[in-house]
């Protein structure tokens, strides 16, 4: 291919390529078995999760898991997140993040090939593809072929299974923000608010579309993951590997076995009878054998191909197999190198891990339940009541996370003899004000502090508002301002 | 993945030092979208107002106008605040401020209220100013239930309203009531109410001609009489200040404030509300 050229108007050429289609064969074997029991763990997870119920006593949401938008709360079992809370949030997806390098760095892309969703629902569609449509060859031909009654009918066929799965998904996808049961019997009486309808259809045409439609392209264009993990491998990672030095050079035919050697025609040849079977079977459609590349989700299926084919050639098994490169290297070279899995990226990774997961589990257990803040009103800042008391008024929010309705004592210090009042009762004083507070909720108070601050003194005196459970007996404080007459101001 | 050749192209013929510009046509998913926008742009001229004329303009086939849809908003936003100003009107003023949605309602009409009309000169918080009373310090002059503030913001003080609230304090100083002397004496007296009273001074006088003058509308022991909207004197909150010549130049010829009635400009809804938000602020009774 040459650069296009201005002078030579015949020249210019697309940068586009057409997409090759892919069409996967099925195999069976080990690598595959697992990849079904992973797959089937997966999705049950996924759309069974929501129906768990949890009791967390009355007026609460039953639901285990529960991302409630509407009212503000992340609800996973026993822990309830609220809006601040959400740092716990970023916490997770970094773990996530260390734990996806670590296990990269160790086995290579098994996120890709075995959970990440693209491929668990794309191995899915794909399931009900062969079912509907037969195995590789009857699909190619068939497309390939005339439009026919037989081609018509599948195709619908497997398009509205492929939608109800799709809808069945996306209507799973809401259950995690809404109560399941609730939502479920919304959704078919037409009573569902608009985002939930928005929500199931949306997941739904996603559903449809990347892993019926767009399948390996995104895996091979649109994921950032394949640009940047290929930076956590190095040569101890083990990786779906094509092992050239045993293989090549490939050839199809008649084989003579002579001294130990393969032979075709006199010529020596390596294991490789270069049939195939793993490019067939690859759901990226990307041939193995040219080695470790971006289209590779290292799921494996190639390997369980190529050890049917070693069977039937009565030759060795696991002509492609996972190995490292370090391996590989010694291997070509007649020796041996071990596999090191414990190395300092690993520790890094571990460590990081670890560091991660004890802040994390300080920080939740050290998490307080009880939270205030006190704003100053800023006009008036201060008002003289008629017995001489200097009256300030605040606005005070409290956040109660326990489950459990309480009664509050407000006090506040920094002056001798301040009292307390709430807004709407200015004439009843007390030192200790009592403000009842929902569970699990917010309440805001305006409370009014009086105090006799020393004529001619500060104009602002630092004072300390402590609140008090009064069954736990648990405190927290929250500093603020006195504010009065600045001395010489005409009172 | 084979790469396609594509048609030639030429170019414009125009060369800058060599460098020669391809003549690629346009995108045809753009050209059509293109097309389609200059088609609707057409629709949407006779649709809706267009072409500006010398006495008019084209008003559209829809008769759209951004003028009335306001109106019909507003019309919509006084209907639909109706439902609770409506409420809060036909209610008792004590039952509204017992009403926890009621409540919330009138708070946030009367904050805006307040703010619109009675800021100005009452400060923000009802923080009061000189001449102006605060009306979150608890300092009535005539009084501070929730009807007091209501009548009171109905029907104004001194205001001309045939029901606004109306005293004169008289001039005694300058109708001759009392001597300068005199008023000095009372000036004295009624510092001992409050604050720091002048130094040796001797009050027996000034009790005498409080007793005798002030006592009628100011209370034997200056607890202010409300029914006539007499300030507490021994209050440490007053409408001027607190000094000794405030008191003097008030017995000599007083200040009379005026609160002007809002019956005519606020409906009675929003004055209740008013008066639950003034209540609030932390002074009501």
């Amino acid at each position: 291919m040459s650069e296009p050229v201005l002078d030579a108007p015949d020249a210019p050429v697309s940068y586009f390529a057409d997409r090759v289609r892919v069409y996967p064969r099925s195999v069976r074997g080990p690598v595959r078995r697992a990849k079904w029991a992973i797959l089937a763990v997966c999705l049950a997870v996924y759309y069974l999760l929501p129906w768990l119920r949890w009791d967390r006593g009355p007026e609460q949401p039953s639901q285990a898991i529960l991302l409630d938008l509407q009212n503000e709360r992340f609800r996973f079992f026993d822990l309830t997140f609220w809006p601040q809370d959400i740092y716990f949030l970023t916490g997770i997806l970094i773990m996530a993040a260390v734990a996806l390098f670590l296990v990269t760095s160790l086995f290579g892309r098994v996120w890709c090939g075995y959970t990440c969703p693209q491929t668990v629902w794309t191995d899915l569609f794909m399931l009900v593809e062969r079912t509907i449509e037969g195995d590789r060859n009857e699909r190619m031909r068939r497309d390939q072929g005339k439009a026919t009654f037989d081609r018509a009918w599948r195709k619908t066929l497997k398009h509205a299974v492929w939608l109800g799965v799709a809808f069945w998904t996306g209507g799973a996808w809401i259950m995690y923000f809404v109560d399941a049961p609730t939502v479920t019997w919304e959704f078919w009486h037409g009573q569902a608010s608009t985002p939930v309808y928005v929500g199931a259809g949306l997941l739904t045409a996603t559903t449809y579309l990347l892993a019926g439609w767009a399948r390996e392209q995104v895996c091979t264009f649109m994921c950032p993951w394949p640009r940047f993990q290929a930076a956590m491998l190095d040569e101890q990672s083990l990786t779906v590997t094509y092992q050239s030095w045993r293989g090549e050079p490939r050839r199809h035919g008649r084989r003579v076995v002579q001294d130990g050697h393969a032979l075709i025609g006199g010529a020596p040849v390596g294991d490789c009878v270069d049939c195939h079977a793993c490019v067939a079977v690859c759901p990226t459609g990307i041939d193995i054998r040219d080695g470790s590349q971006l289209g590779c989700i290292n799921c494996g299926l190639c390997v369980d191909a190529c050890n049917e084919v070693m069977d039937k050639t009565h030759q060795d098994r696991r002509l492609i197999t996972w190995d490292t490169f370090a391996d590989q290297k010694a291997k070509a070279a007649g020796a041996q190198a071990p596999i090191r899995l414990l190395r300092a990226r690993t520790f890094i990774y571990l460590g990081a891990l670890l560091v991660g997961a004890a802040v994390m589990g300080t920080a939740l257990a050290l998490r307080s339940n009880l939270e205030m803040t006190i704003e100053h009103d800023r006009a008036p800042l201060f008002v003289r009541v008629p017995d001489g008391a200097i009256r300030n008024a605040y606005a005070v929010r409290i956040v109660n996370k326990a489950q459990g309705s309480t009664a509050f004592l407000l006090s506040a210090t920094g002056l001798p003899g301040l009292q307390l009042a709430q807004g709407q009762e200015g004439q009843w004083r007390d030192v200790n004000l009592v403000l009842p507070v929902p569970a699990d909720g917010v309440a805001n108070f305006r409370v009014l502090v009086f105090g006799r601050p020393a004529p001619g003194g500060a104009a602002q005196t630092p004072i300390t508002f402590t609140l008090r459970n009064s069954v736990t007996g648990a405190t927290i404080a929250y500093r603020s301002i006195f504010i009065a007459p600045a001395a010489g101001a005409t009172p | 993945m084979a790469l396609k050749p594509k048609p030639p192209v030429g170019t414009t013929g125009h060369s800058w030092d060599g460098l020669q510009e391809l003549n690629n046509p346009l995108p045809k998913w753009w050209l059509y979208t293109w097309f389609v926008c200059i088609a609707v742009a057409l629709v949407l001229f006779v649709l809706y107002p267009s072409i500006p004329g010398i006495t008019g303009y084209w008003h559209g086939v829809l008769g759209s106008s951004t003028r009335a849809n306001v109106d019909r908003d507003v019309k919509a936003l006084v209907a639909q605040r109706a439902v609770a100003m409506d409420r809060i009107a036909a209610t008792p003023i004590a039952d509204v401020a017992h009403d926890p949605q009621l409540l919330e309602m009138a708070n946030t009409a009367g904050r805006i209220t307040f703010a619109n009309n009675c800021q100005p000169c009452h400060g923000a918080g009802g923080g009061g100013r000189p001449g102006y009373p605060a009306l979150s310090a608890g300092a009535w002059l005539w009084g501070g239930t929730l009807e007091d503030i209501e009548t009171t913001i109905t029907h104004g003080i001194r205001s001309g309203d045939a029901d606004a609230r109306t005293s004169a304090m008289p001039k005694f100083g300058a109708d001759g009531i009392l001597t300068a002397a005199e008023i000095q004496s009372v000036a004295d007296y009624v510092m001992t109410f409050y604050g720091t009273p002048v130094a040796g001074a001797d009050t027996t006088k000034g009790a005498a001609l409080f007793a005798a003058n002030c006592a009628v509308c100011h209370g034997e022991a200056g607890q202010g009489g409300r029914a006539v909207g007499a300030p507490m004197l021994k209050s440490r909150v007053h409408l001027y200040d607190d000094s000794r010549d405030t008191v003097v130049a008030q017995v000599t010829n007083p200040h009379m404030g005026v609160m002007p009635f809002w019956n005519t400009r606020l409906d009675p809804a929003t004055i209740r509300s008013v008066a639950i938000y003034v209540h609030g602020l932390g002074g009501g009774e």
